[in-house]
């Protein structure tokens, strides 16, 4: 057969590369706004290591919403719960918190991560089989069925541990900070940044290198055509879910590290956080998730810093400002 | 010729709307049975519902003559049906290759079968690892298609490949098409296009308001111009 179809070569897809500058300029722009190098340091690497946490948490937000079309408004009490569940771990082993050894503060915070993770990927099993399997494309009703899903594990929480907020020390070892010429940088957030980096890129190397992952790119886009080619997707949606949620419980940990304290709200307060990020990001979009957690974290930290009023509406200032310049999110993959 | 599929009596609602109503036919087994039609007439729905994407609310639909009116669409693929949808719906994020890779259930791409389609479209072979959404309308439709067949088939169902094509590239699809049935494949076809309807049907059933109004030999309709008007509303000549 003559072929037809195509003459000469196809035009090269044009990398998208704008929206990945934007945390960069955002940066620079900063430098000198904020005048003191060393204070301009302290700030880009908490909000680097806040936006790792944040894309932690939003990462498996932005897949269940991308793939399955589902609006999770109890994301946060995956959060929440990783936290708590940690506790179980960390605060009776509180010696091996406090030893002034890596290797002991490691030998707990392990298994307290791990176990986290696990109880909020089973809770996260629960949830889509009782809560949201009966509601898929039905978003009023998965909107009240999350929300009324986050009110009963909060409510929870509150009945196990008490209405007392939780302190929750960090090991010893990730105590003090690294100091380069007069920028104090805390170790806690190098941790974050590079375990936000190891998840950014065990996320892509799932995605872009493995079959499950082209199923899920695939099915973000088309889940019709995903199941028309002999796929069932629902037990792919299932095992998103349950990741994600995982995921939660990780950035649940570290979260409450971060700020020393577990408290049943965390999750409430996050997810408004959480959904900024997934919306700013295009929903379904990994890469669009990871710029938009460093956005919002570096205009909340260079925002608060500069124009400290402002803190509180920034993160809803910078939604705005990326809609009007891109409806669909920096990244759109699905059309919904 | 025996039958692979027969549809008996089937009715499929979409929420308020009554869309199949009582649809009957039988497709015989290694030939290319035309599905013809109106706008609107039902003759997308009859796949969607074949496939699974749509359920059918009664009447029976059996593949080899198990019955499947019930099955998930995924289930309903393994056993040997391909689908390639009016809207081509390639994965426009994912490279030529990752559409195939996914499109090949049961492990790696086989290799002679590769070269087989790449016989038909060499085009995919030159764009292996580019995306899909980069690709011509034509080019689409050929990996929308290779995507259905990279694996052996009992039964494609093809919804109007031709449609918004450039006349070159219709007539290497009708040989692609012609081609595949000569491998063995059943083909359920929906096509507005005559020269392709004339050129590839076997057998050809036609549909109005969501039932069937004929079934017979696609030669003998397309030698009845009074009966494709009746059929149709215009001749099959004027559908080009």
């Amino acid at each position: 057969m003559t072929d037809v179809s195509a003459s000469g070569a196809l035009p090269k897809p044009k990398r998208d590369v704008l929206p990945a500058l934007l945390p960069v300029a955002l940066a620079l722009l900063t430098i000198p706004l904020v005048g003191s190098t060393s204070s301009w340091v302290t700030l880009t690497a908490a909000s680097l290591a806040m936006g790792m946490m944040i894309f932690i948490m939003a990462s498996g937000l932005t897949l269940v919403f991308g793939l399955m079309d589902v609006l999770n408004f109890g994301h946060g009490a995956f959060i929440a719960v990783g936290a708590y569940v940690a506790t179980l771990v960390l605060l009776p082993l509180a010696g091996w918190v406090q030893a002034d050894s890596l290797l002991a503060n490691l030998a707990v915070l392990v298994p307290a991560v791990l176990l986290a993770m696990a109880v909020s990927g089973a809770l996260g099993l629960v949830v889509e089989r009782v809560l949201i399997l009966p509601v898929y494309g039905q978003h009023l009703k998965q909107i009240l069925m999350t929300t009324g899903g986050l009110i009963v594990a909060e409510q929870a929480l509150y009945a196990l541990w008490g209405p007392e907020i939780i302190p929750l020390p960090l090991p010893t070892s990730l105590r003090g900070s690294f100091v380069i010429g007069d920028a104090a940088i805390a170790k806690f957030r190098v941790l974050a940044m590079l375990i936000g980096l190891a998840v950014f890129a065990g996320i892509q190397l799932v995605l872009n290198r493995t079959k499950i992952g082209l199923l899920i790119r695939a099915g973000v886009e088309n889940g019709e055509m995903v199941e028309a080619l002999g796929y069932h997707i629902r037990r792919l949606f299932l095992g998103v879910f349950m990741v994600g949620s995982g995921l939660a419980g990780l950035g649940g940990v570290m979260w409450a590290l971060y700020r020393e304290q577990v408290h049943a709200s965390m999750g409430d307060d996050l997810t408004v956080l959480v959904f900024i990020v997934v919306i700013i990001g295009g929903l379904g979009s990994i890469g669009g998730c990871f710029i938009g957690a460093l956005l919002v974290a570096m205009v909340a930290n260079y925002g608060g810093f500069l124009v400290p009023k402002l803190a509180l509406v920034s993160n809803i200032l910078l939604m705005v400002a990326v809609l009007m310049w891109r409806p669909r999110g920096l990244y759109a993959v699905t059309s919904r | 010729m025996s039958d692979l599929l027969t549809l008996a009596g089937v009715h499929t609602h979409i929420g308020r709307y009554h869309i199949l109503q009582g649809v009957d036919f039988a497709v015989a087994e290694g030939g290319i049975t035309m599905l013809l039609g109106r706008n609107g007439a039902g003759k997308t729905s009859t796949l969607r519902t074949i496939m699974g994407l749509w359920q059918a609310s009664s009447g029976e639909i059996r593949l080899a003559g198990r019955r499947i009116e019930r099955s998930a669409t995924p289930d309903i693929a393994r056993l040997g049906v391909g689908y390639v949808p009016e809207s081509m719906a390639v994965f426009s994020d994912l490279t030529v290759r990752e559409n195939l890779v996914l499109a090949a259930r049961d492990g790696p791409l086989d290799d002679t079968r590769l070269e087989w389609i790449f016989g038909f479209f060499p085009a995919l072979r030159r764009f292996w690892l580019s995306r899909a959404g980069s690709l011509s309308g034509g080019q689409k439709q050929m990996l929308s298609i290779a995507r259905a067949i990279i694996e052996p088939r009992k039964l494609l169902l093809i919804d109007e490949p031709t449609k918004g094509l450039a006349p070159a590239i219709v007539m290497a699809l009708i040989e692609c098409l012609k081609e595949i049935k000569r491998a063995g494949v059943t083909i359920l076809l929906v096509e507005q296009n005559f020269h392709a309807a004339r050129e590839l049907g076997d057998t050809v059933v036609v549909m109005d308001n969501g039932a069937i109004v004929h079934r017979g030999e696609m030669a003998a309709l397309a030698a009845d111009t009074p009966l494709q008007e009746h059929l149709l509303g215009l001749s099959l000549e004027a559908h080009q």
